[in-house]
């Protein structure tokens, strides 16, 4: 593997509080160096960075592979082509595959097609519970032997309270987090969008937020009683975000995430039907997105994630009613949260790279996010300024179910480092 | 003003003008009825698909009748013996209809939007029968149509909606046409049933009877319809009638010329006694037969008539 010698660049590692414009070198091992001896300069990669933004490779933990058993609709190889696309060089997957991921046995298959076919690291969770039914535990012990970063059985809840606190409290002793995709059932039959105004309007079937809210209370209780880890996935209401700066400032261990699409969109997107707006949650109201935007601003919530979740055209092309819940991410996040978080809710660079690299690191002890001497070279160049049109049909991933299609973005991802390789390169992987 | 629509999705988007040329074109279509020969040749040679994907009795007849009225040739959809039920796509079903040589297509649908969605597949006119709780534009326009024959100008007329309103197309496209017509309109039933958001479509909502019907000059009551619900919204039917059900001594309550209407099927002795279901004041059966002249307007101008060529129309 040759050196990279990356000239500069706007170098911006939240995590050594570093922002200037410089140099990056990798030696051929695939780890960061502070230099390169003059032979090796000579013989380095040389890559001319001026105008472009040198960052940690994005981490992303929560995007859908649908590998085992949904291939038609992504598989780890597209997957991870698509998060190189969009600088991420490092991904965690949920276990809601076909079958679910609720054995050592599937783990392992996982991570035997991540590591023959995929361009950027995958990392596995396992299901919190046997099938995603919700009725009883997972061999938590073994998916942790196995390899799992954490447990989840995400698109889906444990209804359960009895459930979950065996869970987390049996998923602590291995130091493993638990994931939650926060939704109570009995809310939320039949429902299809944010209630409130705009599903009065359109005569669908509104999930209210409330059922979300449950859901992170009962979670932030039962982190407070166990003082297990708990995790909320793509938070969506305003009231839960503040349900989680209350718990946080009481020392309780909760953490959570927002999505691009939750911070960028609201219900009224949804004016014409269009299934490439439907996800779960949904999206909701401008209060509740701002509100999102507030609490990833003063640490409510921890971080950015993707829930890059494909569907093919054919499934998505269907009565909203019947369409299934969302949309992929990854080659639009970077440009969409630019957008609405730098651009027009003045957050600071770092500050957003930090949500998209250390801090998701930390938050499952991934080995990534940081430009530190010595760690594996992953690394995100991007424009910061480069318009460009998303065709969401020409992208890396195996399905094109994004509400960006066709809109001009601004922000672009032009090269992704893996481990000193590059793997995306102008377009193109490599 | 000529009429470009391709499609009736919505009440929600027409002008008040449209419906002006609507309701105009019905009441000419009207007189037709009143005939010995009740048919026009107006679509002769065109075909209508009636696309009910959705039990329907009456709004079926009644786009059935509409569309022969006009000379049309219908064909009826039937959903239980379909490719639908072999898992075939909407947009599979519809694309065949249009590939056999329909000129038009009724549809009906459970889910909300779906005649949006066929609307924007096909270059033939979709014609929204009910989708879902979103709309049924022709029982909109129909129910107006009814009002304006007995009340004239709508304009701060009050009426009032009673019951489930939440479930309800009926309910939304009959606040987006009496809107425009400047009536004012207030909803009442129990509050899981008439949710605050309504407000926002500009008007009342309330949770008390007796005031919401004071001097109403209009209350068009809607079925309870247990099958959309999927949960508790009220405790039971019993308490719902004792509570929101229409009775001698709350119709008193009401202008004493109020119309009483409802779109049907009507469940006797629920949300309104028979009485007077069958009663002086109540208009239910004309709404009925308005519906004919309703639809036949709507399946004329979608298909490119005008208003103002309406032919035979003369007394």
């Amino acid at each position: 593997m040759p050196s990279l010698w990356i000239q500069n660049a706007r170098i911006i590692d939240p995590a050594s509080k570093r922002d200037a414009t410089g140099d990056l070198c990798v030696n051929d091992a695939g780890k960061i160096v502070p230099s390169l001896s003059a032979a090796a300069k000579k013989r380095a990669r040389k890559i001319d960075a001026a105008g472009l933004v040198a960052c940690p490779g994005l981490v992303d933990i929560h995007v859908h592979f649908r590998e085992p058993g949904q291939t038609h609709k992504e598989t780890i190889a597209t997957g991870s082509r698509a998060a190189a696309a969009g600088g991420f060089a490092t991904v965690v997957c949920m276990p809601n595959t076909t079958p679910p991921a609720d054995n050592a046995g599937t783990i392992q298959a996982i991570k035997d097609a991540a590591a023959r076919d995929a361009v950027v690291r995958v990392y596995p969770t396992g299901c919190i519970t046997a099938g995603m039914k919700g009725q009883s535990l997972a061999p938590i012990g073994s998916l942790k032997r196995a390899g799992v970063v954490a447990i989840t059985d995400d698109g889906d809840c444990v209804q359960s309270n009895q459930l979950m606190r065996s869970a987390v409290e049996y998923a602590k002793m291995f130091d493993l987090p638990v994931m939650d995709h926060c939704q109570d059932h009995a809310l939320t039959q039949g429902a299809v969008m944010n209630e409130g105004v705009m599903s009065t309007r359109l005569g669908l079937r509104g999930w209210p937020h409330a059922a979300e809210d449950i859901i992170v209370s009962r979670n932030v209780i039962l982190s407070h009683y166990t003082g297990a880890h708990i995790h909320c996935q793509h938070i969506s209401s305003k009231y839960s975000v503040e349900l989680i700066r209350r718990a946080k400032s009481r020392g309780v261990r909760v953490t959570a995430e927002a999505t691009p699409h939750h911070i960028a969109l609201t219900d009224k997107a949804l004016a014409s039907y269009d299934t490439h707006f439907k996800m779960n949650p949904p999206v909701r109201t401008e209060e509740d997105r701002l509100a999102i935007i507030e609490g990833l601003r003063d640490g409510a919530i921890d971080i950015i994630a993707t829930d890059h979740a494909p569907h093919t055209d054919y499934e998505k092309d269907r009565e909203f009613d019947f369409a299934p819940n969302g949309i992929i991410g990854l080659e639009t996040a970077l440009p969409v949260v630019l957008d609405v978080l730098v651009r027009r809710s003045r957050f600071k660079l770092p500050k957003l790279i930090d949500l998209m690299t250390r801090r998701p690191a930390e938050l499952l002890k991934l080995n990534a996010g940081v430009l530190a001497e010595g760690a594996p070279a992953d690394i995100c160049l991007f424009d910061p300024a480069e318009k460009w049109v998303y065709d969401a049909k020409a992208g890396q991933s195996k399905s094109a179910n994004s509400p960006w299609h066709n809109q001009t973005l601004t922000g672009r991802v032009k090269t992704t480092i893996v481990g000193g390789r590059i793997v995306f390169d102008n377009g193109r992987i490599k | 003003m000529p009429w470009h629509r391709k499609d009736l999705i919505t009440l929600e988007e027409l002008s008040l003008d449209e419906i002006n040329q609507i309701h105009a074109t019905a009441a000419a279509f009207k007189k037709i009825l009143g005939r010995s020969v009740k048919k026009v040749p107006a679509l002769r040679g065109k075909t209508i698909v009636n696309l009910f994907l959705e039990p329907s009795t009456r709004t079926r007849l009644s786009f059935d009748m509409a569309a022969k009225r006009l000379s049309a040739d219908v064909i009826s959809f039937d959903a239980a013996a379909s490719s639908t039920t072999k898992g075939e796509t909407l947009r599979d079903t519809a694309e065949n209809i249009r590939a056999l040589g329909a000129d038009m297509i009724v549809i009906r649908h459970a889910a909300s939007g779906s005649p949006l969605y066929l609307s924007k597949i096909l270059d033939i006119p979709v014609v929204n029968a009910g989708d879902g709780a979103h709309a049924h534009p022709t029982q909109g326009l129909l129910d107006t149509f009814t009002m304006r024959e007995h009340l004239g100008d709508l304009r701060d007329r009050k009426i009032v909606i009673l019951g489930d309103i939440l479930f309800s197309r009926v309910a939304r496209s009959n606040i987006h046409a009496l809107i425009k017509f400047g009536a004012n309109v207030t909803l009442v039933g129990p509050s899981t049933l008439v949710p605050h958001w309504f407000t926002d479509l500009g008007v009342e909502v309330s949770h008390d009877l007796r005031s919401a019907l004071a001097d109403a000059e209009v209350v068009m009551l809607l079925r309870i319809q247990h099958e959309r619900q999927g949960g508790a919204h009220f405790p039971s039917l019993g308490e719902y009638t004792g509570m929101f059900g229409l009775n001698k001594t709350r119709a008193s309550w009401l202008n004493p010329r109020a119309l009483i209407m409802h779109p049907g099927p009507i469940n006797r002795g629920v949300e309104i006694d028979n009485d007077l279901a069958d009663g002086p004041n109540s208009v239910i059966l004309e709404q009925v037969t308005n519906g004919i002249a309703v639809r036949m307007a709507v399946l004329y101008l979608c298909s490119g008539g005008q208003p103002e060529n309406v032919i035979g129309t003369s007394d």
